[in-house]
Formats: C-alpha cells, structure tokens, sequence
C-alpha cells in the first residue's frame, strides 16, 4: 500500500458491466444461432461471420479513425448487432449486401450518433429495413433450408408472404394456413430470415435473459399478448381474410424481434410501465401491418416506429416515487 | 415464516459478514485520544474543560452547543493536554480535545457492574432527559441526537417504536454481536424507549441472514416478558436498515419528501442507540465507548472491538497487526455508505461502526463508459428516483430540474452507482444536485418565513 | 384526371390560406411590446451569453440596462470599455470606465512542490471532490486540479498544465466574466486588475494553516511569514490569517516582495525584464540602513 484511495461512497460494484450484459445477449443468442446453422448449413455460417467481423471491424474503424476515441469494440455490443443482423437476413443473402447492411447498422445508425447508448434506433433492425428497401430481390427470395448435411434446395416465399400472395390471387386464410404445421412453426423448417427459423430457440434464450435479469419481460410480453388479442380480434370478425393469432406468433420475425430486438436497452424505455406501452404498440403496429400493409412483414418497422417514441414514453411513464403521490 | 421489505428497488450485495464469529473484545485504552466537538449532526458542542484539567470516564467535557446538540463525555480518565482544530479523517479541521490518558478512573455514581436492570422508570420526560445527559446520538451512522428525535413536535405522536437491527451493509457486524452478547440490554432498551414514547408498541427488526440473534432477542423478550414487542424479520436487501426504508417494510407507510418520520408515527433507532439508551437510563453511563468491526478479506486479524470515543483509528489498526500490504483503501462504515478515510491520525466518533479494508481490485472504479440505457440504476433506486436524469441534470448545472426531479430524496445509499454495468459515477453527481436542492429549498422556506413574520408586524 | 388536379391546387391553396390566417391571428394575440432599445443594445453586446455581468444572459443585460436610469450597476466584462460605451451612446448616458480585469490563480502548488498524499478515485469534478475532503495533497486550501474552471470557461481562457497540474490563464483569452471563481470551490481565481501593459503582482497561495503547516505540505506555500509587509514601502501588502494580499491598487509593482519571499509565493507577471534578486535585495538593505541611521540621528 503506496497511498489510500479515497472516492465517494460506495465503494463496491456489482459484477455487472456492459460487457458482462451483452455477453449474456450473445449467450442467449446461441441457441438460435446453432439452430439457424444445422438448418441453413454453411451458408449460414458465412453470412453470420460477414455480419459480425464487420460489424466488429467497422465500428473498430469509425472510432480509431474518425472519432479518435478509444475503441468501444471490448463491451460486444458490435458482436450482438451483428448476430443479430446476421439472424435478421435470409441465409442466401450475398455476403457484398450483408456488409453494406452492417454498414449501416455500425456506421449509419449507432456511430454517428456517438456508438452504444446515444443511438436512437435499433442498429441491427436498421440495417434490415436499409436491406429490405434496397435489395429486396435478395431479402425476399427465401431458399427452403437444405439442412447442413442437406442437398436439395428449393426456393419458396415465408409463410407471411405466401399468404399475402395468396390472398391477392383470392384463396382464403384457411386454404393457405393448412399448408403449415404449426409445430413445425415453432420447431421451425420454414422459410425466412435466418434467426426465425426456431421459435424455441429463441424462446430459450429470452428465459436465459430474464433469469440472469439482463431483461425484464415485460415488453416481450406485451407484445405477444397484443399480437394475439388484436388478430384474435380480427381473424374472429372474418377468418376467411384474416390469420389466426397463434399463426401471427410464431410467424416471421416476430419472437426474435419480441425477445432480442425490442428489449433492447438503448432503444427501449426503461420503466415497466413505459415498456408495457411500447410492447402494445409493437404488437399492434405489426399486426396492423401484416393485415393491411404492402409488406407481409411488420415486426421490424413496428419497433423502429416504437424506437422513436421511446424518448417520449420516457418522459410520460415514471416509476412512483417513494413517499410522493 | 414471512419476510418483510420495503416497496421499491434496493440490490442485493454479497454479505461478507466475515467477522460474525468475532466476539466483541476490549481495546485497550490508548496512550491519548482526540475527542471531537462536533460527533453529531447539529451544532457542535462547546467544550467545558481547560487545558491542564484532570477528567475521569463519563465526565462532561463538551456541553451542547443549541437544542439538536449533545453532551460529549471523556471516555477516559487524565488530563486535558489542548483544545485545538485537529483534522478529522476527511482532511477537515474540527475542534478535538485531547486527553492524555492516566489509569482508568470513571465517575462516581456510574454503575460500571454487569447487573441488568429490567425495572422501567415511570416518568417518560426523566427518561428522555437521562438519554439527553448521557450524551447519546443515533449510532445506525446518521449520528442524529436522540433526544430531539423522542420528543416530537406538537401535532404529531408516535405509534411505534422501531428498534433497527438490519445491519444491512455487508461487512458489518458489530450491531449483530451486540445483539448476541447484550441482547437483554437492548431489549430493555428498547422498553425504556417505548415508555418514554408513551407506551407505543414496538418493533425489533432484524435482517434474515442473522437466525442467532432473532432467536435470542425472542428468547429475551418472552423471558423478561415486555408487553407489545416483536422480532420482525426482514429479507435480505440493501438498504433495508434505511430509516424510510424500514418503516415502508414495517408499518406500510411511506414517509413524504422532506418530512421526517414522525409524521407517519414512527421512531426508529438503532440497536446500539438502545444499548446507549440503557447505559445512560439505567446505569448513568454516558456514551464513552462503541463497538467497532475491523474487517476485510486482506485483513488479517477480523475483530469486533468496543473502542472509546476519540481512540486514532492508527492505534485501532496497529493493535490488530498493522494495514495489510494489500490494503488499498480503508472505509470508516460499510462498504456502501462508509466514508473513505484520507486521513489515518483522525479518531473514532461516536458514530464510527466499522472500518473496513478493501483491496486495489475490490474497490477501484473502473473507468466510465456510455450510459446504455439499461435502467438498473431506476430499478435499484430505493426511492424511486431516475439516477441517470439527475446525472445528467446535476453535470448540466441545472438545478432546477434537479429539484423537479426529486434529487432532494435522494438517501445517497448508492444503489445506483453500485448497479451501473456502465460504472457511471452517478452518485457522486447527484449529492451536488441534491445539496443544490436542498438548499433551494430551504432558502425558499427562509423567505417565505421571513415573509409570514414580516406580514404579522 | 383534370378534376384531381383541380381539387389537389383548390384544397392546397385554401388550406394555406386558412393556415395563414390563423398564423398571423396568433401573432397578433401573442405580440410583445418592446422597447426597439433592446434590440440595438443587443445587436452590440458581445454575444456571448456567459453570464459575467450578473444577469442571464446578453438580452437580459440588455433589458436590464435600458430599464435603469444609469450604466454604475451594468457592465459588461466581456466587451469592456468599448463596448459600454455603444450601450452608453444608445441609451444616452454616461460612460462607465473599468480597469480591465483578468483572472489569476492563487495557487502555485505544483505536483513537484505539494505531493500527493492520497489517491482520488471518484468523479473528475473539484466540487464532487471537495464535497468529499479536503483532497489529495497535504493543502487543504489549494487546487483540486480536476479543473472545474476550465469547464465553467466558455473563451476558452483557461486550461490544465499536465506538469504543474494547476490551470493557466490564457489573459488574452481572459474576459474577465468571473465564472471560474464561482466554479471554483476553494476560490482560488479571483479577478484582479490587468495592471499597466499586463503588469502585476500577486500572491499565489491562499493557504490558511500556519507556516509549518503549510510549508510542510506544500514548498510553495505562503507562510504568512510577513516579510513582504514588511518589505513593502507603499502599505500595499496585509497578512491575514496566515496569508498574505497584495492590494492591487496600492501596488506599485516594485517587486520588492517578490525578491523577498523566502517561498517564492508571490508572482510577478508581464514585466519585461527578469527579476534580479539581488540587485532588489541589495536596494533594501541600503534603504533600510539609511532608515536605521536616519532613526539614530
């Protein structure tokens, strides 16, 4: 002992630090990453070694060489978002668009507004949106899963979309959801982004979170329960025009985008309250979506259209304060 | 059996409750000590000694110095050597007066035997006058003089008497041993303290990981046999031994911005208060000692020591071996609330419950990074406050937005800091926020005051 | 097709015209009556919105100015005498003269000269620190050295110097505005008068404790020793509580206390030439056996 230390109190720190908190994200995300690869193979795998060493890489970049800062890339927070991209995008996906996706989720949505806590939407989701307007031959054209062992691939369009397609050509809802397996839905094998593949996986890894109490679930909840309510709601007026609530649960991207995009810190309001009304918007917004919109997908633009209102809800939803009314 | 806690946040640190096993032992006595004039919060005493006096044990030195003040008493026995500014262990210079100590003589008709009293004097004002004589201050850390917290003001009365044995900081464990080894003390502290609050039931809260002593207090008091009083146990959680804190998870009732807790009908003191209380009723023994927990994991020797007022921390460290290599900062309290001691020659307060060694790698902050908007500090805070918004507003000045945001109820428990994954200093941000605040406040409380006075001439 | 057309124009136009209307009614109910006084007080001011002459910023001096019947309570540091005196022609009184001013550090405890004797750990804010203790070198009266004034500066005046650790006033940066000294918690920076062509002396140490004391924990440290009272022929000098004050308007910057102080705690700044110890200990020592020998006569 040189000299005592003396600082204000406390003078102790829970074990708690950004990079402990994403590392449990990247845990979580494990169980859906394995499964994405079993099923889409080694295509899979190369998409999401693109996303996360550019993600990692660019954001290296931007702070050594254009802010000038010390590097952030230690607390993971690149590593997530670019899992998560990587899970957000068809696993056929050209690994050029994947990086011009990570670009702008790294350099477009989180860096420039000053990197991790300043950006105001999610940057993984970001980057898909910027995919989906901009490439959508790439982000729509879904291979069927070969498996990693697979050989036979064929093309197809995602659940959402084949009923959206088959709506317009006149079949009714009925006619189109008997082609599914529910339980194939939440065990996946179906078409579609990378991370939507395994419902359960996911699923798993939200447990994993609200265990280790990285997140809370209410927002996830909100929105699952939103979702329902609103197409049980609709599909019961007219089942004929609309899907059921159990088919808009386990369909697109909506429980990776429930547990992993929406409980994300940043971008997600930090009372209980607060994130109630988040998740009932989430949830309604993408229904309304599905049901009425030119896309057959919603999730994504339902939490980016929630992100901006966060600061507000901020502001609107307060924990009570101890001894006040 | 069920567990009470308070309504809102709190964390959960690691108890370390290393020297629980320690029982209390004597220090012994050091060749001077430095006792300070001000011990307590108010105004600090003014001393009644000169230099050259010869003092015994209890004696007055030190007289109050306005109505929330306290008697200082020597706690040895010698001579007066000076009066003079001495810095305390912040660096501070406060008035201290040393004594040089000579044998150990105490003050004829203080009762030093072991004898318990368990008869309660009738008259609850001679009660409060002998706790008032007797020098005693609240000893949980706050240091607030007792007596002015048992006579309320006119309009509000107590319903209960809250007896805190939480000891909800980890490391400490003096208030546990002194429930084990003088449990019959404290109860019938605790009973000298429902009288003088008018015969109000009472309540001995003890904090769950300490099964031994809820099993003895309830031993004690089914066999002295006081009415109206129970051993609540409370979860483990920081802050449970919080003032408002403890009365939300006792009696359900949350005491108001700014008010004090009273007016929800409720005293709280603490475990060694009560002793102190019945030193000073039954005994007419003033307050000349404490006991102080001498812990950590680089700390070789664990102890619970009873120390006398004004003993230099040095000699308490020396006596137990000196400040271990690996020792990097030492904490006069608990690891969450304790103060940071810069300054080793300072001496033991009244209120002084622990001191406490951390090493480099327990204690260092880790360097602040970006606030990610996790909203732990939210969560954890006890009163409901949003940490980072009065970080924020306190580091941009603007005080008051602070005060809009409730920075004066801040009880810097350090939750906040403590739970940040970002390592942001939060609560060193918003003790300026709420100093401008309260001082807001208070100014404004002024004026309105000298407005009201100055409207009835 | 042509209907569209026609309805989109119609609707557009009646549109911004209903919003024009409403525009200009809430204008009109919402106007202020200004004395057009302000405006041209402002359009004067420095702009700067610091703060310095007391009031929120440059409108509100500005409001403040053209309400009082004089300019002997306004003045703006920043802009100074020229300044004053375009506020003073607009509004049609008399001109104010200041002697510019300028801040100055009073404190010289440099790493080298005031070791640290503990390490601080919390928050990089001298107030957050202060709040805390007396800090982390043996002076209790003495820079913090987390540079609270640097940040309350909005010229840009002021910052750290990495080897001494205390801040440095830029003084041609330097408005003068005060809001170092009310950041700085142990007020050290007090704002003195920039002297002939920038010349002045000061003493730069506000340690209290006594000489031991403070000589022990800092080697720069005024000791309040006496000797530039002594010393000084034009009574400029006070020793207070252990501490000396050079009065800048009694000051005649003969720097006959600065040769004299065995800490070197008094500064001269600006002075063209080097201070030659000895010849000014020499000029002393004649003078005041001249004295001796005028008193035996």
């Amino acid at each position: 002992m040189s000299k005592l230390l003396v600082s204000p109190s406390p003078h102790i720190h829970s074990k708690d630090s950004t990079k402990s908190l994403m590392l449990d994200v990247v845990i979580a995300l494990i169980p859906a990453v394995v499964c994405s690869v079993v099923f889409y193979g080694w295509q899979e795998l190369m998409v999401l070694g693109v996303s996360v060493a550019s993600c990692v890489l660019l954001e290296w970049a931007i702070t050594k060489y254009m802010l000038k800062k010390p590097s952030t890339i230690g607390d993971l927070s690149a590593v997530v978002t670019g899992i998560l991209l990587a899970l957000n995008v068809p696993y056929t996906t050209p690994w050029w668009v994947v990086f011009v996706g990570a670009v702008v989720a790294v350099g477009v949505a989180k860096m420039t507004f000053g990197g991790l806590g300043q950006n105001i939407w999610n940057p993984a989701l970001v980057g898909r949106v910027f995919l989906l307007v901009s490439f959508p031959t790439y982000m729509t054209t879904w291979s069927k899963p070969q498996g990693l062992f697979g050989v036979d691939a064929v093309s197809g369009p995602t659940p959402l979309g084949a009923i959206q397609e088959g709506l317009m050509q006149g079949s009714t809802v009925q006619e189109l959801t008997s082609a599914y397996d529910y339980k194939d839905l939440l065990f996946a094998n179906l078409g579609g982004s990378a991370g939507e593949v395994c419902a359960l996986a996911l699923l798993a890894g939200f447990v994993y979170l609200c265990c280790r109490k990285v997140i809370k679930p209410w927002i996830t909840l909100s929105i699952f329960a939103t979702v329902a309510l609103t197409s049980l709601i609709f599909w019961g007026v007219n089942p004929a025009r609309f899907t059921d609530p159990l088919f808009n649960l386990l369909t697109g991207g909506l429980v990776l985008g429930a547990c992993f995009m929406a409980t994300d810190y940043v971008t997600s309001p930090m009372s209980v309250w607060g994130g109630v009304v988040f998740g009932v918007g989430i949830g309604f917004l993408t229904v309304m979506i599905r049901y009425f919109g030119s896309y057959p997908e919603g999730v994504s633009f339902a939490i980016l259209i929630m992100n901006s209102v966060v600061p507000l809800l901020n502001m609107w939803f307060k924990q009570k304060k101890f001894g006040r009314k | 059996m069920s567990k009470h806690t308070f309504s809102i946040g709190g964390v959960h640190p690691h108890d370390n409750k290393i020297s629980r096993e320690c029982a209390l032992e004597q220090l012994p006595l050091a060749p001077t000590v430095y006792i300070g004039v001000s011990q307590h919060i108010g105004a600090p005493s003014v001393p009644c000694v000169a230099v050259g006096d010869k003092v015994k044990v209890g004696q007055v030195i030190a007289e109050p110095g306005g109505f929330v003040g306290a008697f200082i008493h020597s706690s040895v026995s010698g001579t007066v050597k000076s009066i003079a500014p001495r810095a305390d262990l912040a660096g501070r210079a406060t008035t201290h007066i040393e004594i040089a100590v000579e044998g150990d003589e105490w003050l004829e008709g203080i009762d030093t035997s072991d004898t318990l009293i368990t008869t309660i004097p009738d008259d609850a004002k001679a009660i409060i006058d002998k706790i008032r004589l007797g020098g005693v201050v609240g000893l949980g850390g706050a240091t607030f003089p007792t007596h002015v917290k048992l006579s309320p003001p006119p309009g509000s009365k107590c319903e209960r008497v809250i007896i805190n044995g939480c000891e909800c900081e980890p490391y400490l464990t003096s208030d546990f041993r002194t429930l084990l080894e003088k449990g019959e003390q404290v109860v019938v502290g605790a009973a000298l303290l429902q009288k003088a609050m008018g015969g109000v039931p009472c309540t001995i809260a003890i904090e769950e990981n300490k099964p031994e002593a809820i099993a003895h207090i309830r031993e004690v008091i089914a066999k002295l046999g006081y009415k109206d009083m129970e051993v609540m146990v409370m979860k483990m959680m920081y802050p449970q031994g919080g003032e408002k804190q403890l009365i939300d998870a006792v009696m359900h009732r949350q005491v108001g911005s700014g008010a004090l807790p009273i007016s929800v009908g409720a005293v709280v003191q603490n475990v060694a208060t009560a002793l102190a209380v019945y030193d000073a009723v039954q005994k007419g023994r003033p307050i000349v000692d404490n006991s102080v927990t001498v812990t950590g994991e680089c700390f070789p020797r664990q102890a619970n020591l009873l120390v006398r007022v004004g003993t230099p921390l040095k000699y308490i460290i020396d006596y137990l071996g000196g400040i271990p290599a690996d020792a990097a900062k030492i904490i006069s309290g608990g690891p969450m609330m304790g103060r940071a001691v810069a300054n080793l020659d300072a001496a033991t307060v009244k209120g002084t419950g622990a001191l406490l060694f951390l090493t480099e790698k327990q204690t260092r902050r880790a360097p602040e990074t970006h606030c990610i908007r996790c909203g732990k500090c939210a969560d954890a805070c006890p009163m409901g406050l949003e940490p980072f918004l009065l970080n924020k507003l306190s580091k941009n000045a603007d005080w008051e937005a602070c005060e809009a945001n409730a920075a004066q109820d801040c009880i810097e428990c350090g939750c906040c800091l403590y739970s940040c994954p970002a390592h942001i200093p939060l609560l060193d941000n918003i003790r300026v926020g709420k100093g401008f605040a309260l001082s807001a406040i208070r100014a404004r409380a002024a004026a309105a005051k000298a407005a009201a006075e100055a409207a009835k001439k | 097709m042509s209907s569209i057309i026609i309805w989109t124009v119609a609707v557009i136009t009646v549109l911004g015209l209903v919003l024009a209307l409403v525009l200009y009614l809430v204008a009109q109910k919402f106007k202020v009556q200004e004395d057009p006084r302000i405006d041209e007080v402002e359009k004067v001011m420095p702009g700067a919105n610091c703060g310095g002459c007391g009031f929120a910023g440059c409108r509100a001096f500005a409001e403040a100015a053209v309400k009082a019947p004089n300019l002997d309570n306004n003045y703006c540091p920043v802009g100074g005498n020229d300044v004053m005196a375009k506020v003073a022609a607009i509004l049609g009184y008399e001109v104010t003269e200041k002697a510019p001013m300028v801040a100055v550090v009073r404190c010289n405890g440099t790493c080298e000269a005031r070791p640290k004797v503990n390490d601080y750990d919390g928050y990089p804010s001298c107030y957050v620190k202060s709040l805390l203790y007396t800090g982390d070198t043996g002076c209790s009266f003495g820079c913090l050295g987390c540079g609270d004034c640097v940040n309350a500066c909005q010229f840009g005046a002021l910052s750290m110097d990495p080897v001494t650790g205390l801040p440095v006033v830029d003084q041609e940066k330097c408005t003068a505005c005060g809001a170092c000294t009310k950041a700085c918690p142990k007020r050290i920076i007090e704002l003195r008068p920039k002297g002939p062509r920038g010349m002045r002396m000061f003493v730069s140490c506000v340690n209290k404790d006594k000489g031991p004391v403070a000589k022990k924990a800092c080697a720069n440290a005024c000791i309040g020793c006496g000797i530039c009272a002594k010393t000084c022929t034009h009574e400029a000098i006070t020793v207070e509580a252990n501490v000396a004050y050079i009065d800048p308007v009694k000051c005649k910057l003969c720097r006959e206390c600065e040769a004299m102080c065995p800490t070197g705690a008094i500064h001269g700044v600006n002075f063209p030439k080097p201070l030659d110890k000895d010849a000014i200990k020499e000029r002393i020592k004649i003078r005041q056996q001249k004295a001796k020998e005028a008193a035996h006569v």
